[in-house]
């Protein structure tokens, strides 16, 4: 019996370059595997890491969506100045059922009228950027009284030592992949992916599936908000630039194929830690932050190389 | 005339865990049509790879035209003459019919352009050469399959191809398009081309082969002159035993009526459809594809709504269900398409099976693997399907196991009614007679159960009550003596123009 190199490369190969990546920066740098420095890398990934959670939903459907960076700039903002009018609790009610609303606009025109997914999200970012600059009057927006407020403990507290974003992010992760591994919801969400008429077929609602995985990337853009909020205890109108790629990336980087039908939370949390991890290994090292950049393009391309040459592999096997 | 364009010897093939073929040996003569039957699984599709040089063979030699070669590509495999016509056509929907049939060889003039002229007129010799009726400049995409296959093999012909592999062609034809693809055949036969041909209609392969090649479990079990031998012998063949008969027909024995429906409309699909099924009884609706009988049995099942039309569900009037409350009442549908409505490819047989329940084997919505894992067991051992465990996805299994799982998928709840839509459409003889087998038995089990085939001898052959459909209406009942293929065929054929005229009335 021979070993399945090929096999053994597609499943783990990415784990495997990204030991070597973690021994190599920890034999060069001492603090670098450090528990301290371990939780300030998690920390750092929370808030990404939130919103992945639930993007991860809406990529197994065989959808995508590109409005949650803005989405987060806008909740942040919504968040930061209700606490300065509501107080704390309303405002966190508030940025949660706005995420929802936000969610169910996108979930209505991808799942039950059938728009690209591609198209009403990205229109979705170019709204929510003119309703944040509406909202805020394009002045950022800071807590007023932050001493006094509790609400500072999504972002800056800690429990036991451990940061709360942290526990935030992997206790969501716990529930987020029981709710798609184990429910009925979780599984029609594989089959929408895998194959949507098969889905119908067998008397599954496709567009209320798609409909409700869009409310959770809504959900934990919310969640991702409020954190982001508590731990700058302000806003600026381009605070949530970019996200949608870097939690895009995450999940890629994970093995999530954006075709839909497979994936699962532990590999979009692997991905989006392994970003961070060589956000913050590179940074140790000594390299400019455009470095960053470039090696994670260079990680992403690979794992989509690595990805296509294993189904190319069950081809010519 | 006789001479040997391709053999193949000792040829061994292994995919972890299977011998896909097994020290095979055949060769094809030029103007020889060969028959490769065997079951699903047999290794038929892998020996076609391997000599379209889509697969590297382990181990074996293969002599084309008296020299030993190597077929690396399917590229390498056409420039020596060899071609494959898949059962799935591989062509550009956007481009002409001309520039699909050059394509990756567009003649080009001094300067690099694309020489346009020479293009279609050579195109229109070869599409011509085979007798065809439409020009090289159609898109793809207009033409029908019949006339798109066409297309294809006109590559054989412009390339000068001398081995012509057909998989499973006729398996979307009408019957007067299959005549025209047996011409066609005859025609490259004629013309000394070696012609390979797969399929599982028995009736095809005694029309038109000179020799059969059987496989079974990969090894050749034989190659035998056509005209030397019949079904049975063939039958025994590839599966090693007898057929001890090839329909099943469940013992008449009918209850309470299952299902009817009254005027069932759908604008430009059908019209005016009424139709009831009893307990224990096995109707068959009998149509030319395009008929409305799929449709029909949708519209049942609640995939589409209708426009009119009353639905009584054993014995009360019910409204038209959507898909989920269909199949919690007790409906199953075993759609047309196994790969695009019956399965997820990429799942195991667990998770397919188990789709259309989820709410049965959940607990407070939480899915329950265990009892998802015995209901695989049960029904993989019931059907006996060949798969290596509950998470192997379905795409790596053959045409055959993937229908039982659609089966299993459609049976393990318990149905009140089963329709299946042309269960047997692309599978093997052995595969075949279990279905059929298993129908007769949910009908003696006192299901009622709905059989759409465009096969006559199978409608007959099962069904205790046929119905047949033409053009969106019902053209005819028949059942007892009434039930034979002239009648059957008649009623096909009558209700055409009599639906025109009532149009203009």
């Amino acid at each position: 019996m021979t070993i399945n190199w090929r096999g053994l490369l597609q499943r783990h190969g990415l784990i495997l370059a990204f030991g070597l990546f973690l021994a190599g920066v920890a034999l060069g740098n001492d603090a670098f595997l450090t528990p301290g420095n371990i939780l300030d890398v998690l920390r750092q990934v929370s808030i990404t890491g939130l919103i992945a959670l639930g993007v991860t939903f809406v990529v197994v459907t065989g959808r995508l969506d590109l409005s949650v960076g803005s989405m987060l700039t806008l909740l942040t903002v919504i968040v930061v100045d209700q606490h300065n009018t509501l107080g704390p609790g309303l405002a966190i009610l508030c940025t949660l059922l706005a995420g929802l609303a936000i969610g169910a606009w996108n979930g209505l025109l991808v799942g039950y009228l059938g728009f690209n997914a591609l198209i009403v999200t990205l229109a979705m970012l170019s709204l929510l950027n003119g309703v944040t600059l509406w909202y805020s009057g394009g002045s950022n927006v800071n807590v007023v009284g932050a001493d006094q407020s509790w609400f500072g403990v999504f972002g800056r507290g800690s429990v036991a030592g451990i940061p709360v974003p942290v526990i935030l992010f992997l206790g969501s992760a716990g529930a987020a992949s029981f709710l798609l591994r184990r429910t009925v919801f979780g599984r029609s969400v594989y089959a929408v992916g895998g194959n949507q008429v098969t889905s119908v077929f067998s008397g599954i609602d496709a567009r209320l599936t798609v409909f409700c995985a869009y409310l959770l990337s809504g959900l934990a853009t919310a969640l991702a908000a409020v954190v982001m909020g508590s731990r700058v205890m302000g806003a600026q109108n381009t605070i949530g630039q970019g996200y949608e790629l870097t939690v895009l990336a995450g999940i890629i980087l994970g093995g999530t194929s954006l075709m839909g039908g497979s994936g699962s939370i532990w590999r979009t949390v692997i991905g989006i830690a392994m970003l961070g991890f060589i956000q913050n290994g590179l940074l140790l090292m000594g390299f400019p932050y455009y470095v960053q950049w470039l090696v994670t393009w260079a990680i992403i391309i690979a794992a989509v190389w690595i990805d296509l040459a294993a189904k190319r592999g069950k081809v010519f096997a | 005339m006789n001479q040997t364009v391709l053999s193949v010897s000792g040829i061994t093939k292994t995919f972890p865990g299977v011998r896909a073929l097994d020290d095979v040996s055949f060769d094809i003569r030029a103007g020889e049509v060969h028959a490769l039957v065997g079951e699903n699984g047999a290794g038929k599709s892998t020996l076609m790879k391997v000599l379209a040089g889509l697969y590297k063979p382990d181990s074996g030699e293969i002599v084309h035209r008296g020299e030993a070669v190597r077929l690396t590509s399917p590229l390498e495999a056409r420039n020596r003459g060899i071609l494959l016509i898949h059962q799935e056509l591989s062509l550009s929907p956007e481009l002409s019919a001309a520039e699909n049939i050059y394509l990756g060889a567009w003649p080009t003039n001094r300067l690099g352009v694309l020489d346009k002229r020479k293009l279609r007129a050579d195109a229109q010799a070869a599409l011509d050469a085979l007798g065809c009726d439409f020009g090289a400049t159609a898109r793809v995409g207009t033409l029908s399959i019949a006339r798109q296959q066409m297309v294809e093999i006109a590559r054989a012909q412009a390339f000068n191809a001398n081995l012509v592999i057909f998989d499973e062609p006729t398996a979307s034809l009408t019957e007067g398009e299959k005549v025209q693809l047996f011409q066609t055949i005859e025609r490259l036969r004629a013309a000394g081309v070696g012609i390979v041909y797969i399929s599982h209609k028995m009736d095809e392969i005694f029309e038109i082969t000179d020799r059969i090649t059987v496989l079974r479990d990969g090894a050749v079990q034989g190659t035998v002159e056509t005209r030397d031998t019949g079904i049975a012998e063939i039958t025994r063949m590839m599966i090693g035993r007898d057929l001890d008969s090839y329909f099943h027909r469940a013992r008449a024995d009918f209850g309470a009526e299952t299902l009817r429906v009254e005027g069932l409309t759908k604008a430009g699909l059908f019209r005016d459809v009424s139709f009831s099924v009893r307990e224990g009884e096995v109707l068959g609706l009998y149509g030319l594809v395009g008929a409305g009988r799929s449709e029909v049995v949708e519209t049942i099942f609640g995939i589409r709504k209708p426009d009119a039309g009353r639905l009584f569900w054993r014995g009360e009037e019910t409204a038209f269900p959507k898909p989920r409350k269909a199949i919690e009442i007790g409906m199953a549908l075993v759609p047309e398409s196994r790969k695009e409505q019956g399965l997820i490819l990429g799942m195991g047989g667990r998770q397919n099976i188990t789709l259309p329940h989820l709410r049965l084997f959940s607990r407070l919505r939480v899915m329950q693997e265990r009892q998802e894992r015995a209901v695989f067991d049960r029904y993989r051992e019931r059907l006996s399907i060949k798969t290596t465990g509950p998470e192997q996805p379905v795409s790596l299994l053959s045409g055959g196991n993937q229908q039982k799982f659609v089966l299993a998928k459609w049976l393990c709840a318990e149905p009140k009614l089963v329709i299946l839509d042309e269960p047997t459409r692309g599978i093997d003889v052995g595969s075949k007679s279990a279905i059929h087998e298993l129908i007769a038995g949910l009908a003696e089990q006192g299901l009622a159960v709905i059989v759409i085939s465009s096969e006559m001898p199978e409608v007959l052959g099962v069904s205790h009550r046929v119905l047949t459909m033409s053009e969106g209406r019902v053209a005819g009942e028949f059942s007892g003596d009434s039930m034979t293929e002239q009648n059957l065929i008649e009623a096909v054929s009558r209700q055409a123009p009599a639906a025109v005229e009532s149009e203009v009335a």
